[in-house]
């Protein structure tokens, strides 16, 4: 690494390493971020969940949207795996089921970005921990 | 680049350090890697989260989870269950004292709710030996506005006006302070960080320099810039030899990263940071005393004026802040005066830092903005009075503090409110003391404290705060008079009154606030023989029950001094006055008839 | 000018000035304690320590120290108030507290500061009792120290450091237990001390005092095999009347040696005799080393440095062990005295060196080690036996009943009672090297020195210089007082920058007559210039005032010595010097004490 040289400089280095702590920094106010949690049991991996979080990981970072994506447990949904929980600031969380990339789109285009409800909603039947 | 969806924060402060929290996080490291999963998961070792009575603490994110107590062994659990399938391992979650419910998430700890971290924002946050995560948290961002778009009286004025005052104790404005160092024209000045925290039980600085050592470089290179000083010293105690160590890691990148050393941000301005050691003695925390110190001199405080902002260290105009002082500056350049000042109360702004110890459910860290009142502090974010004893008292500002009682709870605490109430903010040491407490020994204890830790230098610090410890001494054996209490008192203001520095003439306090607030204590002492907390063991007597003792005579034996009197199936009976309070008598006993109180028992008749 | 108010009295001072001296010029005398100064020359201790001259300053939350607060326009100051009084008393209480209560038995009572506080401030109980903290007594060959009696002024660590450079005291230890000692608590014979002894006189109590050696003398001057030779300093004579209520100056030359023979001596000598013939053997070096400096010669050594002053021959053995072959080889008047009685004297009367007892009265404490080292003994005989001090001689006198004021003058005893005006002045800084020109300016030119006052040599600043003219020959003198001056001047000669040709050192401030030995100044630096007048006044009444023409001199040189610098002078009269270390050596457990 060359010297710092401006401010200017010192922002790209910023940018450069931000994404080492994003996380950390976002994680400190949760309540006012969307947060994503895959379901990442055997059912959820066996059904393509890892992929769907990378997908959620990278496309949400990619849309610039404030967000948290934590993996989880077996939601019990195994009927409807790979299923994702997303809890919108101040709302109740709601479960998708049958996420794939194309599903996490339409997820993130409409129900986070707008509100809006998609299809594929299953009805939550318990709290995780 | 990696995409990390996992962090897990694992404590490197000196308090989890000491608990192994190395090894937790090597096992933890290992385990990563044996499941493959050190692409998406990061370990960080961070400085201090300020829970340090349940360490070691490990925090995973993004769903802050607050793991408290974990031992190496808990490793592979934590990846298997909570990492890979998403489980928390409930055991190791921090309970809450009331409930005794595991709280999931560190955001609804009342230890958190009630802290607003400004000056330890990053400890526990980042990485402290990694410059780039300090970068990411905007480290050095304030020293390039200030150096690229301020001059050096711009500085001082935010920094006056953000109503920053001293942390270390006495509360000077600290942009005054820059400004009275800046008016004394010299080729050579000095920035001076004090690292010598010295209060028994506080470690407030420590964990600012283990946590977020860049923060300080920064605020003291901002310091230089407003003074006119291209050399910065740090004086920080050798036995911090993990701050020491992050400091020399921090300075090397900082350098390495042209943010120290020669023409910073292409300006003209140059700074250097050099560490300076102390042996750890308590007065080194006075200014002055700490210049000498520095100076190699003997490490005593010396008359004010001259101050340092006129002839410090090697006579040259010296700015000397704490380092909770400077872990506010850079974030009052970056955020504004304004927003600083809308923290705290009328006269004194931001957060305090303090170290909350004692009877207390929450031992640990905390930072408040100023006004918070005692009873937040120890009711909610210390949890309460532990094992559901009464309070008594809270004692602040350490050794040259006092103790504050019931009828203080409610005072938002400052400056002005804890030395109205006879204490002092000091460093911000916190001791909750309860029920169990004997005020009387509590005053001896820091007045041992400043005894050991004089300089030597002013009569009234030697000799008189040996013959207050001395004095109370007398009276927590037994031994009080009660001419004493006077004495104690026109001594106490005495001392208060002549002596030399500021430790000096503060150390009575936790005499007087005592004798302020627990009178009722010290005359119990003294005329009763009485210790009601069964604190002093000379004021505690063996008696023997009239009911259970049935005349054996086998304490009699045993008793060396011939105390016990009484024949053969006779209730016995103990003479205080030959009485030493060994306890033979109670271990023979096989009838319990011998127990301990603490009132002088009354005197019945001796056949 | 700042105006102020003190005591309601006004009150018009220069910035800068000390509460303590802006009350003085309004007749306000604040007790001090530690405070302690020798102003003309610029000698100040004010650590700030004792709080025995706290004031009242309106406005201000804590009382202030008077000797260090400086004065600020406006300030209202009350001195004698009841919270001024009672702090004073209480501190002085808490003072005494940690202190022996042996004040029958203490060598400073009487002279003890501390003790006449207690006095003026009428002390008459002690309300706090408790742990009084006790050192090992540590005695070296010239100071006892008795540290249990240390309040810790600090005086003599600001002599020893700051005025001498000499770095054998400090404050160590922490809080209770603090206390000036040597480092890590050694011996002062391990440590770098020299003996100058102004530890001993600047000392407001019993810690710091000279070993006394009065009784060895008694019973010499008891012990009818021995003879007992007495020599007096040239200082003494121009102080010891102070100790008897005379005024500073007041000159008892006559007086002092009427004493002596009362108290038994059997012959009343003078050192100033000794002074002579150091003239003659140092002078003569002087010049040798000048004219072979002339002719070219690059191996000589110059300056040449006077070395009549034991600890200063002390310092620079400890501190410029490289440059011993600077200072001339010459022994100190004490010692050619001592050389001379127990040779050349002691074969005049016929007695055996073993059966005479030299004697020594020093302004000095440094003498009382010089006197011991080793090569200035024959076969384990000393050529001085004891030494005392001015001090010790006037306790000395006391004790013996003898009404010193009402004695008649009386004179020395032949031989080497005889003295020149040159020997009188050498008690003074500056006093040997003018002594030595007076001689060396007869000597090099061969005709006679008119005007034998060389005025631009005395003085009392630290460090003075000037030029004398020897028909042509221009010689550079510097001199310097106090051990701080002497190691300046001594550091541009290691430098080789150096531009003198003479030099002339004495460790103590004022030289001789601020000897270590001499009745207690307490700070009052006038007392020194009216004793250095006094030896000025007694050099104008001689009637000779040249080294070389002193007859008992001339007659030493014909009956015994041949001339100056011939084998036997440099047998009997010159010395070497040792390097000395200033590394520690520590001695665990303080066995080696006592």
């Amino acid at each position: 690494m060359n010297g710092i040289k401006t401010l200017a400089d010192l922002k790209r280095k910023q940018e450069e390493v931000k994404s080492r702590i994003d996380l950390r920094n976002r994680a400190e106010n949760p309540d006012s971020l969307v947060q994503v949690k895959v379901a990442m049991a055997t059912c959820g991996i066996a059904s393509g969940a890892k992929e769907v979080m990378e997908y959620f990981v990278e496309e949400l970072d990619k849309r610039r949207i404030d967000a948290v994506v934590t993996q989880t447990g077996c939601m019990g949904y195994c009927f409807a795996e790979p299923t994702v929980e997303i809890t919108l600031p101040g709302k109740e969380p709601m479960v998708f089921g049958y996420v794939n990339a194309r599903k996490a789109d339409e997820i993130i285009e409409r129900y986070i970005k707008e509100g809006e409800l998609v299809d594929g909603i299953i009805p939550r039947n318990y709290n995780t921990i | 680049m990696s995409k990390y969806n996992t962090h897990l924060l694992v404590c490197a402060g000196t308090g989890c350090h000491s608990s192994e929290s190395n090894l937790v996080y090597e096992m933890l490291r290992d385990e990563v890697m044996r499941k493959g999963l050190d692409k998406t998961v990061q370990i960080i070792r961070t400085g201090c989260f300020g829970f340090c009575e349940k360490g070691p603490i490990l925090k995973i994110l993004p769903d802050n989870t607050f793991y408290t107590q974990v031992k190496p062994t808990d490793a592979r659990e934590i990846i298997d269950e909570h990492v890979i399938k998403g489980r928390k391992v409930t055991r190791l979650l921090y309970a809450d004292p009331e409930t005794n419910s595991p709280i999931l998430n560190s955001t609804q700890m009342s230890f958190y709710k009630k802290q607003l971290r400004v000056a330890l924002r990053n400890c526990g946050a980042i990485d402290p030996e990694n410059i780039d995560e300090s970068i990411a948290r905007d480290a050095y961002q304030a020293l390039g506005k200030v150096l690229l778009e301020y001059t050096p009286q711009e500085t001082i004025d935010v920094i006056k006006q953000s109503g920053l005052r001293g942390r270390g104790g006495a509360g000077f404005s600290t942009g005054l302070k820059w400004e009275l160092t800046a008016r004394n024209e010299s080729t050579q000045k000095y920035v001076v960080c004090n690292a010598d925290e010295g209060d028994p039980g506080a470690f407030m600085d420590r964990s600012i320099l283990e946590g977020d050592p860049h923060v300080i470089l920064e605020a003291m290179a901002i310091c230089g810039f407003c003074i006119g000083a291209n050399k910065g010293l740090i004086y920080i105690r050798a036995e911090y030899p993990m701050a020491i160590k992050r400091l020399k890691i921090a300075i090397s990148q900082a350098k390495e990263y042209g943010l120290m050393g020669e023409r910073i941000f292409d300006s003209d301005f140059s700074f250097d940071i050099t560490l300076k050691y102390g042996a750890g003695a308590f007065v080194c925390g006075e200014e002055t005393a700490l210049i000498h110190s520095m100076e190699g001199k003997r490490g005593e405080p010396s008359n004010k004026p001259p101050y340092p902002a006129q002839s410090g260290y090697l006579g040259k105009p010296t700015c000397v802040n704490n380092v909770e002082t400077f872990a506010n500056v850079p974030v009052i350049i970056l955020k504004g005066a304004d927003w600083f000042s809308s923290i705290g109360t009328a006269k004194s702004k931001g957060t305090k830092v303090f170290a909350l110890a004692g009877k207390i459910n929450n031992v640990g860290l905390i930072e408040v903005p100023m006004g918070t009142t005692l009873r937040e502090i120890i009711y909610e974010i210390g949890g309460g009075i532990k094992n559901g004893k009464k309070f008594k008292a809270v004692q602040t500002g350490g050794p040259s503090g006092g103790c504050l009682t019931e009828k203080h709870l409610d005072t938002p605490i400052d400056y002005e409110s804890l030395a109205a109430a006879g204490s002092m903010m000091g460093s911000g040491g916190m001791i909750v003391l309860d029920e169990d407490d004997c005020m009387v020994s509590v005053a001896k204890f820091y007045l041992d404290f400043i005894v050991e830790e004089s300089c030597g230098k002013c009569v009234p610090c030697r000799i008189g705060n040996k013959r207050l410890y001395e004095t109370l001494d007398r009276i927590t054996v037994g031994k009080g008079k009660p001419e004493d209490i006077e004495k104690l008192k026109n001594l106490c203001s005495v001392i208060k009154d002549t002596s030399l520095c500021g430790l000096g003439q503060t150390s009575p306090n936790p005499v007087l606030s005592t004798l302020n607030n627990f009178m009722e204590e010290y005359h119990e002492h003294v005329y009763e023989k009485k210790c009601r907390s069964g604190k002093c063991r000379s004021l505690l007597y063996y008696v023997i029950s009239e009911e259970e003792c049935i005349g054996c005579m086998a304490c009699k034996r045993v008793c060396p001094t011939h105390a016990i009197s009484g024949e053969k199936k006779e209730v016995h009976q103990i003479n205080q006055e030959i009485c030493i309070k060994c306890g033979a008598c109670m271990e023979k006993c096989q009838f319990d008839a011998i127990h301990l109180q603490n009132d002088y028992p009354k005197v019945t008749a001796i056949i | 000018m700042i105006e102020l108010t003190i005591d309601k009295k006004k009150v018009r001072v220069e910035p800068g000035t000390t509460i303590l001296k802006a009350a003085r010029q309004v007749g306000v005398e604040i007790p001090t304690l530690c405070h302690f100064e020798l102003c003309d020359m610029g000698i100040e201790n004010k650590p700030g320590g004792c709080r025995i001259c706290v004031v009242e300053v309106e406005g201000r939350r804590n009382l202030q120290p008077s000797c260090i607060t400086e004065v600020q326009e406006g300030m209202v100051i009350k001195t004698h108030n009841v919270r001024v009084l009672n702090a004073r008393t209480t501190v002085l209480k808490l003072i005494i507290s940690d202190h022996p209560f042996d004040c029958l038995v203490c060598a400073k009572s009487g002279e003890c500061e501390l003790q006449s506080l207690a006095t003026q401030f009428g002390i008459r109980s002690l309300p706090y009792e408790g742990e009084q903290s006790h050192y090992r007594k540590d005695t070296s060959p010239s100071i006892i120290r008795d540290v249990d009696k240390c309040i810790m002024c600090r005086r003599c660590e600001m002599m020893c450091n700051d005025v001498q450079t000499v770095g054998a005291l400090a404050a160590v230890n922490r809080g209770f237990m603090s206390v000036v000692a040597p480092a890590f608590e050694m011996n002062l014979v391990d440590s770098p001390c020299t003996y100058c002894g102004q530890c001993v006189s600047v000392c407001p109590t019993g810690a710091l005092t000279e070993v006394d050696h009065t009784n060895d003398i008694i019973r010499a001057l008891s012990d009818p095999t021995k003879t007992v030779v007495v020599q007096t300093a040239p200082a003494v004579r121009a102080a010891l009347g102070e100790e008897f209520g005379l005024p500073p100056g007041a000159l008892v030359t006559g007086k002092m040696t009427a004493a002596l023979r009362e108290l038994g001596f059997d012959y009343v000598f003078d050192t100033d005799f000794s002074a002579d013939l150091t003239i003659m053997e140092e002078g003569t070096e002087l010049l040798q080393r000048i004219r072979r400096h002339l002719a070219g010669d690059s191996t000589v050594r110059l300056p040449i440095l006077t070395s009549c002053c034991p600890g200063w021959v002390n310092f620079f053995e400890h501190n410029f062990p490289d440059l011993l072959d600077v200072p001339s080889t010459a022994k100190s008047p004490q010692q050619m005295f001592g050389a001379i009685a127990k040779s050349w004297f002691a074969e005049k009367i016929g007695v055996d060196r073993k059966d005479l007892v030299v004697v020594s009265i020093m302004p000095c404490l440094a003498k009382k080690y010089e006197c011991q080292r080793d090569e200035f003994k024959t076969d384990g005989n000393p050529d001085v036996d004891f030494s005392i001090s001015t001090r010790e001689l006037a306790a000395f006198i006391k004790q013996a009943n003898i009404d010193f004021l009402n004695l008649p003058d009386e004179d020395f005893d032949d031989p080497m009672g005889e003295s020149t005006g040159a020997g009188v002045i050498f008690g003074n800084t500056g006093g040997v090297i003018e002594a030595a020109c007076r001689t060396a300016y007869e000597l090099h030119t061969g005709r006679s020195l008119e005007k034998v006052d060389f005025h631009a040599l005395r003085g009392m600043e630290g460090i003075r210089s000037a030029t004398v003219d020897f028909d042509g020959l221009q010689l550079n003198i510097g001199i310097a007082h106090g051990l701080g001056n002497a190691r300046k001047l001594l550091d541009e000669v290691r430098a080789g920058t150096s531009q003198y040709h003479a030099i002339e050192i004495m460790a103590c401030p004022g030289g001789c007559i601020g000897g270590g030995g001499q009745p207690y100044h307490h700070g009052h630096s006038e007392i020194l210039a009216q004793r250095a007048a006094a030896l000025y006044t007694e050099d104008e009444r001689k009637t000779i005032r040249k080294s070389h023409q002193n007859p008992s001199i001339v007659r030493l040189y014909d009956e015994f010595l041949g001339h100056p610098g011939s084998q036997k002078a440099h047998n009997l009269l010159h010395t070497e010097y040792f390097p000395k270390s200033n590394e520690v050596s520590i001695h665990l457990n303080g066995h080696n004490g006592q």
